[in-house]
């Protein structure tokens, strides 16, 4: 038992901060969010070259072959970062599909794929006929998506958009049409069924790591302007009202970080429990996050309401993604399925 | 990052399985379970289960083998808790002094009060209670009034401490008190170590919310305590007593097996409800899976943060979060076991005792107001985590 990242993973979470401190300003993000792509292709191309878009890409495409648990840091810097590209969607989602893709079909969509996601030439995108709308598709290379319990990989010029613009800017959704065909399916039936479980999974914990990312950032810059804000002649960060609100809402979200570590190592390690794992995860996160975006605002009042602050870069992020790949009460409703699915354990009384 | 148990670490678990299941109370073997140990007869009832443990050298694992443990490591000591709790085991009456005093003096005593004090504690021999809060100073702990004064070498002790948990029977008390009343609140404190039985002690049991008594005031009035019984220097008492609040707030006081014992319990009722009323049982069902998930967000936690201490870091002030973060997972496992039963709940056993649930709940609801209010961790979360100024 040793719950700690090591070196490597800390360094590279620690190179993928500073860059965003240069590339990634408030400025930078309201760029990327008023643009049609909503994020930026040259941003994407510099994340490939500090090798972030190939981290679970395997060495022989170019990529750092890593998993899960060494990209969960990176995910929740994106978060922090407020990165407007589709890094979750493709390096957590996209990949990992196309690595346990069976037969030739699977062997070559990683060898016409991987190394353009690896040299920043390509971003994936991954949805379920269950959604309205995909998010990272306007400008996605390659689709993955399912239809009628299928799994199909679709190539961007196949496929029709109609993009749905959303309140956070970086979503990039669309609706996706296509026609399915031998030539664009992965997978079917039964293993169709465990790659979407899969995915599920993979997506709970992911977007987990991200809104912690994007909750820790919206409670740093509400814990900011508490010190600064001047009432009553101190700063309203003195008061009581304030500490407690911003207290409870960080005390959620330290807690919810954990479970998001663990997860990723559940998923990493193929653990028998990591489904169980995944959804506590993404409950709390979704939670945690929703909780500090309503505390951050209330703490900013209403400077925090208008568009001009960058407080809204962040909160939209938190309410968009706390209700994607299944809500937090979804999340629980599976969590207590899956514990009333084992067998009733004896208990002292 | 391996979240595995290393094989001898399970084989550790084993044993503590195995020897509890023969040795710890149980209604099946007729030796259980205890009377209430806020009762005369089962604080006795719990010192002698203490001692059984004692002698198998399971009271006090983590601690060193001269003072009664058997030197094993943090993750070890979480191992036992699981199993404690799993086994459904007594409440540890001498927690105050395992859990509270003993990292204070591990930290801070001389080699000489260590094993004075260390062993007597593990075998339960010597019972600990705490005396810090006084009828006017409660949140505002740093206004304690009560005094020492030192006269010919001897410290003399004047005052009135309250809500001193198992104070009714305790054998002994470590308290702060003011032993220079010139200096500023939070300066000028000694924490002392004193038998309950010296002259000028005087006890008033207190009845909890459950009729039984819990806690006590306890009064001073010249009582004489020699130097060798202060802990950490003089006008040292704040600082060693925050060490003391980390260790309850933080860590040692509500291992992560509380929780996750209660919640699998929860979970348990809940599968029980589910065939009794579908319906009802439906409408908790929100609040069974937040409770379970919570319970284990501490557990990890606690791992988290006791992988960085064998790391060769510190508990600071996040403490204060673990703090409101299991009281309020407590209540809210508590709360809700309570409400699947229903106007169930309420009834009490034969023995007119609260069932478990109730009891428990009863128990979780002082949760958020001892060790420092609720309100005062996230005045300390706000200030020494997030950095906002003092009011």
């Amino acid at each position: 038992m040793h719950f700690a990242f090591d070196e490597d993973q800390l360094e590279f979470r620690a190179q993928l901060r500073a860059f965003a401190e240069k590339q990634c300003t408030p400025a930078d993000i309201r760029a990327a969010w008023a643009s049609p792509l909503g994020w930026s292709r040259p941003r994407w191309k510099a994340l490939a070259e500090m090798g972030v878009t190939g981290i679970t890409v395997p060495e022989e495409f170019g990529g750092m072959g890593l998993g899960l648990i060494d990209a969960v840091l990176l995910l929740e810097e994106a978060g922090r970062a407020g990165l407007p590209e589709p890094l979750l969607e493709t390096v957590a989602l996209g990949v990992p599909v196309l690595l346990d893709a069976p037969g030739p079909q699977g062997k070559a969509l990683r060898a016409r794929w991987l190394s353009s996601v690896a040299d920043g030439g390509a971003t994936i995108a991954v949805g379920t006929s269950s959604m309205p709308a995909v998010s990272g598709a306007v400008g996605a290379e390659l689709f993955v998506v399912e239809r009628d319990g299928e799994l199909h990989a679709v190539p961007a010029a196949a496929v029709a958009l109609t993009p749905r613009p959303a309140l956070d800017g970086s979503r990039s959704l669309a609706q996706v049409d296509w026609e399915p065909s031998p030539a664009t399916l992965v997978v079917s039936g039964f293993e169709a069924e465990e790659f979407l479980a899969a995915l599920g999974d993979r997506a709970a914990m992911s977007t987990g790591a991200v809104l912690v990312g994007v909750a820790d950032r919206l409670i740093a810059m509400a814990a900011q302007y508490a010190k600064e804000r001047v009432q009553f002649g101190k700063p309203i960060g003195s008061f009581q009202a304030v500490k407690h609100h911003l207290a409870d809402a960080l005390v959620r979200v330290e807690f919810a970080r954990p479970m998001v570590y663990r997860a990723a190592w559940s998923l990493t390690e193929g653990d028998r429990d990591a489904s169980l794992h995944a959804s506590m995860a993404k409950s709390m996160a979704s939670d945690a996050a929703t909780l500090a975006a309503r505390t951050a605002l209330q703490v900013h009042g209403a400077i925090g309401y208008t568009w001009e602050h960058d407080l809204q870069l962040w909160m939209k992020r938190a309410w968009a993604l706390a209700a994607a790949w299944g809500d937090a009460a979804t999340h629980r409703a599976r969590v207590l399925e899956l514990l009333l699915a084992r067998p009733p354990r004896p208990v002292a009384p | 990052m391996d979240l595995r148990f290393t094989s001898a670490q399970e084989r550790f678990r084993a044993e503590v399985r195995s020897w509890l299941e023969a040795n710890a109370p149980s209604a099946s073997r007729g030796t259980g379970p205890l009377p209430s140990l806020d009762t005369a007869e089962g604080f006795e009832a719990h010192r002698a289960w203490e001692r059984v443990m004692y002698d198998a050298h399971w009271s006090v694992v983590s601690w060193p083998e001269e003072v009664g443990g058997r030197g094993v490591g943090l993750l070890e000591w979480l191992i036992f808790e699981e199993e404690y709790y799993r086994a459904g085991a007594p409440t540890r009456v001498g927690q105050n002094g395992i859990f509270l005093l003993a990292p204070t003096l591990f930290e801070f005593g001389t080699p000489e009060q260590k094993a004075r004090y260390l062993p007597a504690m593990a075998s339960g021999e010597e019972i600990w209670c705490q005396g810090w809060s006084e009828p006017d100073a409660g949140s505002d702990l740093a206004a304690i009034r009560s005094r020492a004064t030192l006269a010919g070498g001897t410290w003399v002790l004047n005052g009135q401490k309250t809500w001193c948990s198992r104070g009714a029977f305790a054998d002994w008390i470590f308290g702060l008190f003011r032993s220079d009343p010139e200096a500023e609140r939070h300066r000028g404190l000694t924490y002392f170590l004193v038998p309950m039985d010296s002259p000028g002690v005087t006890v008033r049991p207190i009845a909890q919310l459950d009729g039984e008594t819990g806690f006590a005031e306890v009064f001073f009035e010249d009582v004489e305590v020699p130097a060798a019984q202060v802990l950490g220097g003089v006008g040292e008492g704040w600082k060693v007593a925050m060490a003391t609040a980390g260790s309850e707030r933080g860590l040692s006081l509500r291992s992560p097996a509380r929780y996750t014992e209660a919640a699998a319990r929860l979970v348990e009722l809940y599968r029980r409800q589910v065939e009794a009323d579908p319906a009802g049982a439906a409408r908790q069902a929100d609040a069974v899976a937040r409770a379970v998930i919570d319970a284990e967000a501490y557990r990890l936690q606690t791992y988290w943060t006791v992988t960085r201490v064998l790391d060769g870091g510190g508990v600071g002030p996040e403490a204060s979060m673990n703090k409101l973060f299991w009281s309020e997972t407590d209540l809210a496992i508590h709360s809700t076991a309570l409400a699947l039963l229903g106007e169930q709940a309420e009834m009490l056993s034969d023995d007119s005792r609260p069932p478990p649930w109730l009891d428990g709940f009863l128990f979780a609801l002082a949760g958020p107001i001892y060790a420092g209010t609720n309100e005062i961790q996230r005045n300390v979360v706000a200030e020494r985590v997030l950095g906002l100024p003092r009011a």
